[in-house]
């Protein structure tokens, strides 16, 4: 059968992707460039018997959604710049309480109201670190809006799995942009739900780690009660401050990303086998530099592309071995310098890695990088 | 034909004229089943101002999803024609409205022109559709889909009371363009 | 028969954190003796509160509690009806928590009719962070950020509910005990948002800022300030200067917000037959 083939823009093929993810609560609130995954939800959800709501603020988009997640719904909102830091406080409550769901940010010029129509990769520091405290981060970038369906469905399945909120990165530019997509049919992709408690209820506790780092979660208005908090807890869910506990805590939360990098790390390689130059690239931006490879590859340079599509946790160790067969390694992104910070740390610079960073609201072209790779070398 | 192929269509906001790329891009992604790249620029105005929507339509994966050497441009108002001429290739194309655009842009491209607003106007009975001339006229000036394809396209779009209209339209604008280019 | 709390309460989480003489556990009676008069089943209940002294009032219920962040109780229980709205949801807090921080969400879920039950208890400060002036400190009072006098005026928790659309509006004091579970049994049986305000004292931080010598001279001020609303139409403005009215102040039939998304439901689903 042929597949059902439609053009879609990004952020269209985002709303799509939750919907065949199984997502059935959107909370949002209205900002550019972010808006079409709310319109598509608004339209979609209430025909399948979802809920839409748009809130009265960024904080009250990502409150609902947590609570809804609680009640045991795929939840998700969508925001950009300005939201984005709003939303950080419940980020970090949902990283707390261990509530899953899915953010996309739609990133735009910052800091600020920046340039509201305007693409940036400005972003990728705020999704690791934005919220305070010590937290996990789970990151991704997809590049064509195929990828940005597939990789909506797949940030359902990690939210679920590792019971935490998953964030995904798009820009203007691929948000709005219109390609032809393969929708796929149920089956197609995987689809993986939360783990919900198999003990009697009486024994339930929240935050039991002695089957593993990602407690299962039930639902409210299920046979199990329980109480959530965003301050440190024992495995009861009730507040604690004991020492050896609030530890515990924090170091299994982190745990849940370390012990699992191999699953949830995704990277896309082009080129790479004998390249000396290897270009780091993701989103957008990595289209600009896989276009770079080839016109580089016909200048007689072995240029090869390294495509992040999960940005954290980062795949440091994948990064640190092509950065021992490169002579160079050079870092498009519209932004100033944020994830080449990571590079350099996973590859303890043992060759150059150089920046090509554009705050304008432009994308990189690949002749910009064509330029910068022969002048590094 | 080489195997990425870019189109743009400039004018003012309000003109239809992103409306026009995405029904070029259904043809060829849809209908055609090519790889299609479809964006535009936005401005915080819905209406004025200019406005800029670009098709890239391969037979490949598409890279860098902006235009870069424009194989065809439209252009509805001076301002789009003076700003945009210049990203037209060597031995591309320029379609221009010829009441609004006074002054032709200088360059190494073939030129083509005729009232595209009036067309639709006093011709097809309707100013709103004067994206669809436009949209047929790029479809006859380029012949990078068929014009099946775009027909097709643009009733699959436009409300049902509306179709006889928008096919008038698009195929007037195809007949303007390809009598201009026999 | 004494009411048997310890059916409602979870083992071993008393005591709670409330200073000797806050008002906050009369509420919680209160809460617990209305939740039984409706035949509330555990289950199906969800308590949510923001952050603050009366914040920690889930945590010692046996309920499906959500102690969240400051301010974001009536959006995270927003999202807890809408997403399955047969349950029953109610939202506990103080004036900081409810009105300042979290005062755009709370004007929002009364603007929507969402049918919750909000018990809001204002004790007129923000105690645990030791004593700083709330919105609904009275002008002129000190706190520990108001030393020469708050020059603030206040908001009146139950004109802001009413002019936001709330269907249910009541206000009690905590010196009136029995009060509280009759107001917060009729917000539960009542469809649509009820807010319920309790005038709490502190006498931690606010008492001890304001000359209050003891706590039962704040509850007595509480007692002396509070005019049904009954007796209120018999009073002369003169009469009713430095009072304030008790009782249901407001009750309205208007669409509930789940109700209403329910058509939009039909509404959506009709037009993708087509």
């Amino acid at each position: 059968m042929a597949k059902k083939v439609a053009l879609l823009q990004g952020n269209e093929a985002c709303a799509h992707g939750a919907l065949y993810a199984g997502c059935r609560f959107f909370g949002g609130y209205p900002i550019t460039p972010s808006t079409e995954v709310a319109e598509v939800m608004a339209v979609e959800l209430p025909k399948i018997g979802g809920t839409f709501i748009q809130m009265e603020d960024e904080i009250g988009a990502m409150a609902s959604i947590l609570g809804a997640a609680l009640t045991g719904a795929k939840a998700f909102t969508a925001t950009s710049g300005p939201g984005m830091s709003l939303k950080q406080e419940l980020i970090g409550y949902a990283c707390m309480a261990e509530i899953p769901c899915v953010i996309v940010n739609v990133m735009r010029g910052g800091p600020s109201t920046g340039m509201p129509t305007g693409p940036s990769q400005s972003d990728v520091m705020q999704a690791r670190w934005g919220t305070h405290g010590d937290h996990p981060a789970i990151a991704l970038a997809p590049s064509s809006c195929q990828e940005i369906f597939s990789e909506t469905v797949r940030a359902f399945n990690l939210a679920e799995t590792y019971r935490m909120p998953v964030q995904i990165l798009l820009d203007e530019i691929n948000g709005h942009m219109r390609e032809r997509i393969e929708i796929p049919e149920p089956g197609d992709l995987e689809v993986l739900n939360r783990q919900l408690p198999t003990v009697a209820p009486e024994d339930y506790k929240p935050f039991d780690d002695t089957q593993g780092d990602v407690p299962p979660l039930a639902a409210f208005g299920s046979d199990y009660r329980y109480h959530v908090t965003g301050l440190n807890k024992a495995a009861d869910g009730f507040p604690t401050s004991k020492p050896e506990l609030v530890d515990a805590e924090k170091r299994r939360q982190l745990r849940k990303i370390e012990a699992n990098q191999a699953h949830i790390e995704k990277n896309e390689e082009y080129r790479v086998e004998d390249a000396e130059v290897i270009l780091v690239a993701y989103g957008t931006i990595s289209r600009s530099a896989r276009a770079a490879v080839d016109h580089l590859r016909n200048d007689g340079i072995k240029a090869g592309l390294f495509r992040p599509i999960t940005l954290w946790p980062f795949p440091e160790k994948r990064m640190a071995r092509l950065a021992e067969q490169a002579r160079a390694i050079v870092v498009p992104e519209m932004n100033l310098g944020q994830l080449i910070l990571e590079i350099e740390r996973a590859t303890r610079r043992v060759c150059p890695v150089e920046g090509i960073g554009r705050v304008d609201g432009e994308l990189i072209t690949p002749a910009e990088i064509v330029a910068k790779v022969k002048e590094v070398l | 034909m080489s195997k990425r192929y870019e189109l743009r269509f400039s004018g003012a906001g309000g003109q239809g004229l992103i409306t026009a790329g995405i029904i070029m891009a259904e043809a060829a992604a849809i209908i055609e089943g090519r790889y299609t790249a479809q964006s535009q620029s936005y401005g915080p105005e819905a209406r004025g101002g200019a406005s800029k929507s670009e098709v890239i339509i391969s037979d490949e994966p598409i890279d860098y999803p902006k235009a870069t050497a424009v194989d065809a441009c439209l252009a509805l108002t001076q301002q789009a024609a003076d700003k945009y001429a210049a990203g037209v290739k060597p031995g591309g194309m320029l379609l221009l409205d010829s009441d609004f655009v006074k002054r032709d842009p200088e360059g190494d491209f073939r030129i083509v022109k005729f009232p595209i607003i009036r067309t639709a106007k006093d011709e097809v009975g309707r100013e709103i559709v004067a994206n669809v001339v436009a949209l047929g006229a790029m479809v006859a000036l380029t012949g990078i889909i068929s014009r099946e394809s775009g027909e097709q396209a643009v009733i699959a779009r436009v409300p049902e009371a509306f179709i006889e209209l928008n096919k008038k339209a698009y195929n007037t604008g195809f007949e303007k363009v390809k009598a201009l280019l026999a | 028969m004494a009411f048997d709390y310890e059916q409602y309460l979870r083992p071993g989480k008393l005591p709670h954190i409330w200073c000797p003489g806050c008002g906050h556990g009369i509420v919680m009676k209160g809460l617990l003796r209305a939740i039984d008069r409706c035949g509330l089943q555990k289950n199906n209940t969800a308590i949510v509160s923001g952050t603050g002294c009366a914040s920690r009032l889930p945590g010692y219920v046996d309920f499906n509690t959500l102690h969240t962040a400051h301010g974001r109780a009536a959006a995270f229980a927003t999202g807890i009806k809408m997403a399955k709205p047969e349950m029953d949801v109610l939202v506990v807090g103080g004036d900081g928590d409810g009105i300042a921080i979290g005062g755009n969400h709370f004007i929002h879920a009364c603007r929507r009719n969402i049918d919750m039950t909000y018990v809001l208890m204002n004790n007129y400060i923000y105690g645990m962070t030791g004593g700083q002036f709330s919105p609904c400190t009275p002008t002129g009072d000190r706190t520990s950020t108001t030393p020469y006098g708050n020059p603030d005026p206040i908001f009146d928790v139950a004109k802001l509910a009413i002019g936001a659309g709330a269907t249910f509006v009541a206000r009690t004091t905590a010196f009136h005990a029995t009060q509280i579970d009759k107001l917060i049994t009729a917000g539960l049986r009542h469809k649509g948002m009820a807010v319920i305000e309790v005038l709490d004292d502190c006498p931690t931080a606010f008492g001890r800022h304001n000359k209050f010598r003891s706590v039962v001279e704040m509850m007595k001020r509480l007692k002396d300030i509070a005019v049904p609303t009954q007796a209120a139409s018999q009073m002369s403005p003169d009469q009713l200067r430095g009072k304030i009215l008790t009782g249901i102040l407001h009750q309205e039939e208007k669409p509930e917000y789940c109700e209403q998304y329910q058509q939009v439901i039909a509404r959506a689903q009709a037009a993708a037959k087509f």
